[in-house]
């Protein structure tokens, strides 16, 4: 098992760093637009200096452009600040339904970037699982990851989370390009490392064009 | 005759902002917020110099880069990054684009590009 969690940690180390990167990015964005609109005001101060009167409705677009940037920034430091604290917890019982959109809104400029639209459909109560919520967090990146590459041209994927008495599934379905070949890459080493971590198992169904997650809802948190 | 500037990104607030900006300061600014559409565009329009995001959804920026250069070889691109490794920006120059500037960019400095790329195209033969 050591073997198997170092494993994981590298894999969970490469993670982190790829959500840190995307991060980084969308801050930089947000930066640029806010400091593209103190230009503005720059320039418009400018020529109000040279007589030309500042147009109060021009003040008030720009204020909420502002405004929209500061909360768009705000939603990205409190999910970069859930994933971080992820990391602290070893074993801990979570809403599972908060991880998966937490997931999903992480990686969220990975799915644009391909043009992949992610559906989320819940059961009807809270999932609650016992984890370890990074590295599920991991797992559900690569199942996801690995789902995107997959959708094909429909670029729809779909995660459905069932409950059951004893375990919760998670369907990553409309895989429409899964086939009995992507069996050689998926599930690698990694995501093998982490489900062993995890105590979780996967079905890889390429005829169904779904890959199905059962997490356990007792695990061993001596393991 | 004023300077002829296409700003590609997906940020729509970035690119109103900035063709507002640089329009007050004489430029003929046109926006895109896709590569695709941006290459259309390209395609038919005589322009000075692109400014483009290298990091955009659907075609990433090497993709979108090559496409430029085989489309209008002459055309200076300038490129706008957000987060980019050093090795991605050498192989950007390689591929053909004349700077790359880190968001958020000073628009002096981004002007002055500007310029310069105007001023290399004209030196280019077509």
């Amino acid at each position: 098992m050591s073997r198997k969690l170092e494993t994981a940690g590298e894999t969970g180390l490469q993670f982190f760093g790829k959500i840190s990167a995307s991060i980084f990015h969308e801050i930089k964005n947000v930066l640029s637009i806010i400091n593209e609109n103190a230009g503005l005001l720059e320039d418009l101060t400018l020529m109000a200096d040279r007589g030309q009167p500042i147009d109060p409705a021009r003040l008030k677009v720009m204020s909420a452009t502002v405004k929209k940037q500061i909360d768009r920034a705000d939603g990205i430091v409190k999910h970069m600040n859930r994933f971080a604290d992820s990391i602290a917890e070893s074993i801990t019982t979570i809403e599972l339904h908060q991880t998966i959109e937490l997931v999903i809104a992480l990686t969220a400029r990975f799915a644009a970037m391909r043009g992949v639209r992610v559906d989320l459909k819940l059961p009807e109560g809270m999932a609650s699982v016992p984890t370890a919520p990074f590295y599920l967090m991991n797992l559900l990146w690569l199942c996801l990851d690995f789902s995107m590459a997959a959708s094909g041209d429909e670029k729809r994927v779909e995660l459905v989370v069932e409950e059951t008495e004893t375990s919760v599934r998670i369907r990553f379905r409309g895989l429409a390009d899964f086939t009995e070949a992507s069996l050689e890459t998926f599930p690698s080493d990694r995501e093998k490392n982490l489900l062993a971590v995890l105590e979780a198992d996967l079905t890889a169904e390429y005829d169904r064009k779904e890959i199905v997650l059962r997490l356990s809802k007792n695990i061993d948190n001596n393991s | 005759m004023s300077t002829k500037v296409l700003i590609v990104d997906d940020e729509k607030d970035f690119l109103d902002i900035m063709a507002e900006r640089m329009g007050a300061r004489g430029m003929d600014v046109s926006t895109a917020t896709s590569a695709e559409v941006a290459l259309e565009m390209v395609r038919t329009e005589p322009y000075d110099a692109v400014i483009m995001d290298f990091m955009m959804p659907e075609m990433d920026g090497f993709t979108a880069l090559r496409l430029f250069k085989e489309a209008r070889p002459e055309v200076p691109i300038i490129l706008l990054t957000a987060n980019v490794p050093e090795e991605k920006c050498i192989e950007a120059i390689k591929l053909g684009a004349m700077d790359i500037i880190e968001k958020p960019a000073d628009l002096r400095l981004l002007t002055q590009k500007i310029e310069e790329a105007k001023n290399l195209k004209l030196k280019r033969p077509r």
